[in-house]
C-alpha cells in the first residue's frame, strides 16, 4: 500500500520521526504520542494533544466538583485528602469564599479547558481532515498555534488561585462583582488572571475556527459532496460558523470589563456604588450589558459545547446499527436551525434580570421552538436505531445514553423557557440539573464514545471492551444519582451556589438527599479513572486492529492505523454518502466505504431487482 | 443467542432508568422533595405560575414516556434481529419528518403562547392590578436586605423621608390585595428570591426595579438571595411576613415608634425614666 505517499516525503522538519521508526510507510501505532511534546502542524497529533490535555483537565474540573459536592453534604467539614492538601491552614475546611471559587473554576474549567476544546479541538482536529480526504488543515501553523495558546491560558486560570483565594464570581462573571476589586475577596487579582485566560482560550477557539470553515470549504476530496459529508463534519462545520461570529463579542465584552478594572473606564459600572467601604465608583455604565454581551456567546456556546456530540453520536449509532442514519438532511438541517436559533435565544438566561420585559415575550418563543429541531433529532435517532442489527458495546451504549440523556435535558429545558415557571426555578438547582444532563449527560457521554471509537484510528490498537463497559456503567449510574435529584432540589427552591443552605429551615431538610448525591459524585469521580487507565494502557497493551475495524464507511477508515503525514496513502474519491450501511450494494459484507466504486451495470440492476 | 440476552439486557437497563425517574418524581412530594412549606403558592400569581409549572409537566411527562417507551421497544427489537438477518436498509421517511416536525411545533407553540398572560401580568405595566400599594423600598447589600417604609398614612417617596421606618432583613407586608416594592442595590447584584410567593427579581445595581404580588396568607415566608453576590451570598437570610390590613398598620405604628424613641419618655409633662417605664 506504499505505493502512493505523496506528502510523506516532504513532510514537516518537527514530524520527521513520525514514520521514521519503520522500514515500512506504514507509521509505527505510537507515533502520534511520541509527536505530544513537539510544536508539530500535523493536525493529528494536535488532535491527539487536545485529547489529552483534555482529558486531564476534566480530571481537573472533577476536582473541583468534588469540593462544591463535599461542602453540600457535609457543610463545614474536614474534607478528607483534597481538603488536607489544598486548604491545610482552613484544617481542610471549605471556607465560603472557597467555596465560590470552586463553583467559579469548576464551570470555568470544565467548560473552556474541557467541553470546548475536546469537542472541537480534539476530535475536530483529528476527524475533519480524515473524514473529508484531506491531507491536512488548511493553515497548519495556525492550527498548531491553537493548541499552544491553550497553555498560556491554562496558565493563568492556575495563576489565578494564588491570589486572593481565586476567582469567585462564577464562571458569568457579572459585574460589579466581577468588575470592581473590593467586591469580593476572589474579584481582585485572581479576576484579571481569569479574564486572561477567557481571552486566551478564546484565541485558541478563533484560530481553530477559521481553520475548520476553510479546511471543510476548500479542501474536501474528489466527490466529496456537501451532502455526503458525515454529520460530525457537518457539525463541526456548524460549530465552527458559531464560533466565529459569538466569541469575539465575548473577547470584547473581556477586554472592556478589563478596562473597567484596570483603565478606569465604566462600561459597567453605574454611578455612587459603593463596594466594602470602598469609595464610590464615579460611573454611567450598565451592568445588564455585560450579561447580553455574554450569553450573546455563551448561549451559542452552548451548541458549541453540543453539536460536535451530535455529530459524532450519528456516525457512531449509525455504523453501530449497520444502517443509513434516518433523515440525514432533516439531521443537517434541525443542525442548522438549532445554531440559527442558538442567536437569537440568550435573553433567557436574562428573564429575571430587569431587561425590557416585553423582551422575555420573544426569548421565550425562541427558546421554546428550539426544542423543535433538537425533538427531530430525537426522533432521528430512534428511527435511525429502528430495525437496525444493534451492536452493544461501548461505543453503542455511550450513543444511547447520550440520546437517553439529551431527551431529559431538553424536557428540562421547556420548564425554563417558559418565562413564568422560570421566574421560580432561574438559579435554582433545576438549571443546575438541566445544564449537567446537557452537558455531561449527552456530550460527555458522546465523548466517552468517541474516544473509544476512534482510539483504533489513533494507535492501530483497540480500546479493552471490558473496562470500557465497567467504566460506562458506573458513569452512567453515578451520573443519574447525582444529577436527577437535582431537578426536585430545584423545585424545593434550592438555590444555586449557597455555600451552606442549611441555615434556611426550608432547606433543611434536603441534606440527606444531597449526602446521597454527593456519595453518586464520589463514584463517578472514581469511575473515571477506569477511562484513563483504559485510555493509556490500550494504546500499549490493546488489541491489535487494521484500518477498518468497525467496518465503517467513512474515508477515515481508509487510512493506516494511525495514518501516516499526509493521511490518504492512496488519495481518496467519494462515491456515496457516509452512511451506506446494508445498502443492496454491499455484496457479501453490510457497509460500502465512501471509497468504494459499484459500477453503473451493478447498481441498475440492483435498483431493477428492489421492487418498489 | 449470548448477544440477543446482552442485548435484551441493555433495552431493560435503559428503561429502568426512565422507569426510575418517573418513579422517584412521583414520590418526591412525599419525602419533601417538591415546592417548599406545604407546596402551595402563596401569592395570586404565584399560584397561576404552579398550574403553568403542572401543565408542563404533564406535556413533558407524556413526551418522556413515549419516547422512552419507543427507545426501550426499538433496543429490544434490535436485539432480538435473527442473526442472519441484515439491518434494514432505509434512508428515512418524508411523511414521518413531516408529522414530527409538524406535531412537536404546535404543542411547543401552544406552551409558549400559553405562558404569555402571566408574564405580562407580573412584568409589564399595562398588565398590572388597577390599584397596587407601594409598600417598601428594598435595598439588597452584602449581605442584607434594608427595607425602608413610609410612615403611616403617607406615599413611599423615591428617596428617603425624614419620617421613614427601616428594618433589616424583615419585610412587613399586608394581605389580600396588590403590593409592590421598589428593589435596589447597593453594591453588586443580587436577586430578591421569595420561594413560597414564586417571586424572583435581580436587584441591579443602579436601577430601580418595581416588583409586585398580592398575598393569599398571612404567614411568615423565606427571603433568600438568588445571585451570586460575593462570599456571604448564603448568608442573606431573611423573612417576608404577611400580615392583615389592621395587623399592618399597628406594627408600623409600634416600630415607627420604636425607631424615633430618644430614650426620653415624658407622662403628663413630666420626665419617666426608663426603669420605671419597665
Amino acid at each position: 500500500m506504499s505505493t502512493l505517499t505523496p506528502s510523506i516525503e516532504h513532510g514537516g522538519e518537527h514530524d520527521d520521526h513520525a514514520h521514521g521508526h519503520g522500514h515500512h510507510a506504514e507509521p509505527h501505532s505510537l507515533s502520534l504520542l511520541w509527536a505530544l511534546p513537539t510544536f508539530s502542524k500535523d493536525h493529528k497529533v494536535i488532535g491527539l494533544q487536545f485529547l489529552i490535555t483534555t482529558l486531564l483537565m476534566l480530571m481537573v474540573g472533577g476536582a473541583l466538583a468534588l469540593g462544591v459536592r463535599w461542602q453540600l453534604a457535609f457543610p463545614w467539614q474536614r474534607m478528607p485528602i483534597l481538603g488536607d492538601m489544598a486548604f491545610a491552614a482552613e484544617g481542610g475546611q471549605i471556607a465560603p469564599e472557597t467555596y465560590t471559587m470552586l463553583v467559579t473554576m469548576h464551570a470555568s474549567v470544565m467548560i473552556f479547558l474541557v467541553i470546548i476544546p475536546i469537542l472541537a479541538g480534539a476530535f475536530g482536529n483529528f476527524l475533519i481532515p480524515l473524514q473529508i480526504g484531506a491531507d491536512d488543515m488548511a493553515f497548519p501553523t495556525l492550527n498548531m498555534l491553537s493548541y499552544w495558546f491553550m497553555w498560556p491560558a491554562i496558565a493563568c486560570f492556575a495563576t489565578s488561585f494564588f491570589f486572593g483565594g481565586g476567582p469567585a464570581s462564577g464562571w458569568t462573571s457579572y459585574p460589579l462583582l466581577s468588575a470592581l476589586w473590593e467586591a469580593a475577596p476572589g474579584s481582585g487579582m485572581a479576576q484579571n488572571f481569569w479574564l486572561l485566560g477567557l481571552t486566551l482560550v478564546g484565541v485558541s477557539s478563533m484560530m481553530g475556527s477559521v481553520n475548520y470553515m476553510t479546511t471543510i470549504i476548500n479542501m474536501r476530496a474528489p466527490g466529496m459532496t456537501l451532502f455526503r459529508m458525515p454529520l460530525t463534519i457537518w457539525s463541526m462545520f456548524i460549530t465552527a460558523i458559531l464560533q466565529a461570529f459569538a466569541l469575539p463579542v465575548l473577547t470584547a465584552a473581556g477586554f472592556m470589563v478589563m478596562a473597567d478594572r484596570t483603565l478606569g473606564t465604566c462600561f459597567f459600572i453605574p454611578s455612587g456604588i459603593v463596594v466594602n467601604n470602598a469609595a464610590p465608583t464615579v460611573g454611567g455604565g450598565q451592568p445588564l450589558l455585560w450579561q447580553h454581551l455574554f450569553w450573546f456567546y455563551s448561549h451559542p456556546a452552548v451548541y458549541i459545547m453540543l453539536l460536535p456530540a451530535m455529530g459524532m453520536v450519528s456516525d457512531m449509532m449509525a455504523c453501530m446499527c449497520r444502517k443509513p442514519i434516518f433523515g440525514y438532511k432533516p439531521m443537517v438541517y434541525s443542525m442548522a436551525a438549532i445554531a440559527g436559533l442558538g442567536f437569537i435565544v440568550w435573553g433567557h438566561h436574562m428573564f429575571t434580570s430587569g431587561m425590557n420585559p416585553a423582551l422575555g415575550m420573544t426569548f421565550m418563543v425562541s427558546t421554546i421552538m428550539i426544542a423543535l429541531p433538537s425533538a427531530i433529532k430525537t426522533f432521528n435517532w430512534l428511527g435511525t436505531l429502528w430495525g437496525g442489527r444493534l451492536q452493544f458495546n461501548t461505543v453503542m451504549l455511550n450513543s444511547i445514553a447520550f440520546v437517553s440523556m439529551f431527551v431529559i435535558g431538553g424536557l428540562s429545558g421547556i420548564f425554563m423557557a417558559a418565562v413564568p415557571v422560570d421566574i421560580y426555578i432561574h438559579d435554582t438547582y433545576f438549571i443546575v440539573a438541566h445544564f449537567h444532563y446537557v452537558l455531561f449527560g449527552a456530550t460527555l457521554f458522546g465523548v466517552f464514545g468517541a474516544v473509544q471509537f476512534w482510539f483504533p484510528k489513533m494507535f492501530g490498537r483497540m480500546m479493552n471492551e471490558t473496562l470500557g463497559k465497567i467504566h460506562f456503567v458506573l458513569t452512567f449510574i453515578g451520573f443519574n444519582c447525582t444529577f436527577f435529584p437535582m431537578h426536585l432540589l430545584g423545585v424545593a427552591g434550592f438555590p444555586r451556589r449557597y455555600a451552606d443552605p442549611y441555615h434556611f429551615p426550608y432547606l433543611e431538610h434536603l441534606l440527606p438527599l444531597n449526602q446521597f448525591m454527593t456519595c453518586a459524585a464520589i463514584l463517578m469521580g472514581i469511575a473515571q479513572f477506569i477511562l484513563l487507565f483504559n485510555f493509556f494502557s490500550s494504546m500499549f497493551i490493546g488489541k491489535k486492529c487494521g484500518r477498518n475495524p468497525w467496518g465503517a464507511n467513512g474515508l477515515e477508515w481508509q487510512t493506516p492505523s494511525p495514518p501516516g503525514h499526509g493521511n490518504f496513502d492512496v488519495p481518496p474519491v467519494c462515491y456515496h454518502g457516509p452512511y451506506e450501511y446494508s445498502s443492496p450494494l454491499c455484496h457479501d459484507k453490510d457497509f460500502l466505504p465512501q471509497t468504494e466504486y459499484v459500477p453503473l451495470e451493478q447498481r441498475v440492476a440492483i435498483a431493477n431487482a428492489t421492487p418498489h | 443467542m449470548r448477544n440477543a440476552a446482552v442485548g435484551k439486557f441493555w433495552a431493560i437497563f435503559f428503561t429502568a432508568v426512565a422507569v426510575l425517574a418517573v418513579a422517584v418524581c412521583v414520590v418526591a412530594p412525599d419525602y419533601g422533595w417538591w415546592f417548599p412549606g406545604d407546596g402551595r403558592a402563596h401569592s395570586t400569581l404565584g399560584q397561576k405560575i404552579d398550574d403553568l409549572f403542572y401543565l408542563i409537566l404533564v406535556i413533558v411527562a407524556v413526551t418522556f414516556i413515549g419516547v422512552n417507551a419507543a427507545l426501550g421497544y426499538i433496543l429490544w427489537h434490535g436485539a432480538s434481529l435473527p442473526s442472519d438477518k441484515k439491518a434494514l436498509f432505509s434512508h428515512g421517511s418524508h411523511a414521518l419528518e413531516v408529522i414530527w416536525t409538524i406535531v412537536p411545533a404546535g404543542i411547543l407553540l401552544f406552551i409558549a403562547l400559553y405562558q404569555m398572560d402571566v408574564w405580562a401580568q407580573y412584568r409589564i405595566k399595562n398588565f398590572y392590578p388597577k390599584t397596587m400599594e407601594p409598600v417598601a423600598e428594598v435595598t439588597a447589600r452584602q449581605f442584607e436586605w434594608r427595607i425602608r417604609y413610609p410612615a403611616r398614612g403617607k406615599k413611599l417617596m423615591p428617596t428617603p423621608q425624614p419620617d421613614d421606618v427601616y428594618t433589616v432583613n424583615d419585610l412587613r407586608v399586608p394581605t389580600g390585595h396588590p403590593v409592590s416594592i421598589s428593589l435596589r442595590s447597593d453594591d453588586v447584584q443580587h436577586s430578591f428570591f421569595v420561594p413560597e410567593l414564586r417571586v424572583k427579581q435581580d436587584a441591579v445595581p443602579g436601577l430601580v426595579i418595581p416588583v409586585w404580588w398580592e398575598m393569599t396568607d398571612i404567614g411568615s415566608f423565606e427571603l433568600v438571595c438568588a445571585e451570586l453576590c460575593g462570599w456571604g451570598h448564603y448568608k442573606m437570610k431573611a423573612r417576608v411576613v404577611a400580615m392583615s390590613d389592621e395587623d399592618f398598620e399597628a406594627w408600623k405604628s409600634q416600630a415607627a415608634q420604636e425607631q424615633f424613641y430618644d430614650g426620653v419618655s415624658t407622662k403628663d409633662g413630666e420626665l419617666v425614666s426608663q426603669s420605671e417605664q419597665e
